[in-house]
């Protein structure tokens, strides 16, 4: 198995001369198996560079694992080519919308609509199918095993395991540590914080004994002191996470749209000084870099 | 007349109480900074609010691999934002009996209300109101008709008789109602306001949404008024009748702006009623 960075970018794209390094485009991660089966997670703006390779060769065959919909994670897939061409097959996973009950093509259809975009899913050519994640589930692809973990993010947002050729990878999607809301004192604080445990629990549980993690990690720890509840993870809680897990190699990803490469470099100088002795190799997302497990 | 008092306050009795926990999740969800501690605690100290939640975040929707047993549960599995928006629709819908007998078209009845709460929030925020007291706008427009549902639960052979006539072109709901029962569904609804100690402007929204032009306006009122007319012109739901009355001088002064002018100003009002349906749903889950 090999995967593709093709976009390291959170919440927004950010184009220019300051991301040339680490890349501009929004969270999309192109996953290859030996034979060259495609899995992809996520289709932030990534994904369209993705498409424009892809449709050098058609059909293609490939399957979509959004994390959550929140645009950063979806805005790439009316620009991605292959929806549009006959013959190709896509299969789309995602969560559900559980506020208006709906499935995940009610929700990227919604980005899709007339106010939105010129055209409507009705109208795009290819094959595609789609399917509504659960909590826990296991997607067999025959050549690869995707299953979810719920992730804590303002929205549902599943974490993805991928196995296949005998390797595996854990992509947290958007992620942040759970917080108590009580403080210790208060006579909720015990249960509140044993249903945490109990919880981030599973999810080391879940990503234990994978190859490679490719966390959320937006925010240094001073800007996340504004930031909490934002749904996401800083670069130290993310290296936790891999620790925790025991996960060997790490890749910390989802860059703030405001981060520069030279920012970047300074962050991960930093962060190899402190956790060179951790046991855990890690390094940034960097948009295009490939990697062979 | 006293026996016919009693009778309108013994159906009003019979009504459930309005749980307090209701008005608060409406302020607290309509803050950016709702603090998730508080949510929890509002929801934690209503037992139905809980059993709702809980039955929701058990439900497949949110396909959960394991059951949630506890609010506390909840809070930690959906986060802030889901429990959020999730409290909202259950709040919107807990207040009002799921069936009101079948004399009233239930969804018919939600998705007017819902659209007027809708619209007389929209209005209320052009107006200048704070978040905060949107939510009192909202729930202004969303119970101002709950004296239909008290009639038709406790009275309905005489609501049967009004729900027949008011259908009839020309023919009011309010005037229907006064002729066959001698009463309006605002004078009943503003006696279970009473009964459920609502806030002095939603009782008084309540009671007077058909009686704009007497007595003195308020800016509620007027936003509720326009609303409900606004929201029975573009045909939202079921008002009972199809008489759309004309907006009083003191509401186009607030605005200045006619009907026409209104509707044209609230383009998104589709777009946010689409989004209120959603409570009917939760209400059911």
């Amino acid at each position: 198995m090999r995967f593709q960075f093709r976009g390291t970018r959170g919440s927004l794209p950010a184009p220019g001369a300051d991301t040339v390094k680490y890349g501009g485009n929004t969270t999309c991660i192109e996953v290859r198996s030996d034979n060259d089966d495609l899995v992809i997670l996520d289709a932030g703006t990534g994904i369209r560079d993705l498409g424009l390779e892809l449709s050098q060769n058609m059909p293609v065959k490939c399957h979509l694992f959004v994390s959550h919909t929140h645009w950063d994670h979806i805005q790439g897939v009316p620009f991605f080519i292959p929806i549009f061409v006959p013959g190709n097959e896509l299969i789309i996973y995602g969560p559900p919308d559980p506020l208006t009950m709906t499935g995940i093509e009610a929700v990227l259809a919604k980005q899709m609509e007339y106010p939105h975009f010129p055209v409507r899913v009705a109208e795009l050519q290819a094959d595609i199918s789609y399917n509504t994640l659960s909590d826990g589930q296991v997607v067999d692809l025959g050549f690869a095993k995707v299953s979810t973990v719920l992730m804590n993010h303002p929205a549902m947002n599943f974490g993805f395991k991928v196995e296949c050729d005998g390797k595996s990878l854990f992509f947290t999607g958007d992620h942040e540590p759970l917080q108590n809301i009580y403080q210790p004192g208060d006579a909720e604080y015990i249960e509140y914080e044993q249903a945490m445990q109990e919880r981030s629990r599973g999810i080391i549980d879940f990503i234990s004994g994978v190859d490679v993690l490719i966390a959320d990690s937006q925010y240094t720890q001073e800007e996340y002191e504004t930031k909490r509840g934002w749904g996401h993870s800083t670069y130290e809680s993310a290296l936790e996470l891999a620790r925790d897990a025991g996960v060997r190699k790490a890749y910390l990803t989802h860059h703030d749209t405001t981060r520069t490469d030279g920012q970047l470099d300074v962050i991960l100088a930093r962060l190899k000084e402190e956790w060179g002795d951790s046991g855990v190799d890690f390094d940034l997302a960097r948009e295009g870099e490939v990697i062979q497990l | 007349m006293t026996e016919f008092k009693n009778k309108l306050l013994a159906a009003v009795e019979k009504m459930p109480a309005f749980p307090q926990s209701v008005n608060q999740v409406l302020k607290l969800t309509g803050d950016i900074n709702c603090s998730q501690r508080d949510l929890v605690e509002v929801i934690k100290r209503d037992p139905v609010f809980t059993l709702k939640i809980l039955r929701l975040v058990n439900s497949a929707y949110f396909g959960l691999s394991r059951e949630i047993t506890s609010i506390n549960q909840a809070s930690v599995y959906l986060g802030l934002n889901t429990l959020k928006n999730v409290s909202l629709g259950l709040a919107a819908v807990g207040a009002i009996p799921k069936s009101a007998g079948k004399r009233l078209d239930m969804g018919g009845f939600w998705l007017h209300s819902l659209a007027v709460a809708t619209a007389t929030r929209m209005l209320g925020l052009k107006l200048g109101v704070s978040r905060e007291d949107a939510a009192d706008y909202f729930a202004a427009g969303l119970l101002h008709d709950v004296g239909k549902v008290v009639f038709a639960l406790y009275m309905p052979d005489e609501f049967e008789k009004v729900s027949e006539r008011a259908a009839e072109p020309g023919a009011s709901f309010h005037q229907c109602e006064m002729d066959v029962i001698g009463a309006t569904h605002a004078d009943i609804g503003a006696m279970l306001a009473k009964k459920w100690n609502l806030p002095v402007e939603l009782h008084d929204a309540i009671a007077r949404h058909h009686s704009v032009g007497s007595g003195e306006s308020s800016q509620l009122l007027d936003c509720l008024f326009a609303a409900n007319q606004i929201t029975k012109k573009l045909s939202f739901g079921a008002a009972g009748d199809f008489e759309i009355e004309p907006l009083s001088e003191s509401v186009k002064e607030r605005f200045s702006m006619d009907m026409d002018e209104l509707i044209e100003d609230l383009p998104t009002l589709d777009e946010e009623v689409e989004h209120a349906r959603i409570f009917i749903k939760l209400g059911e889950a």
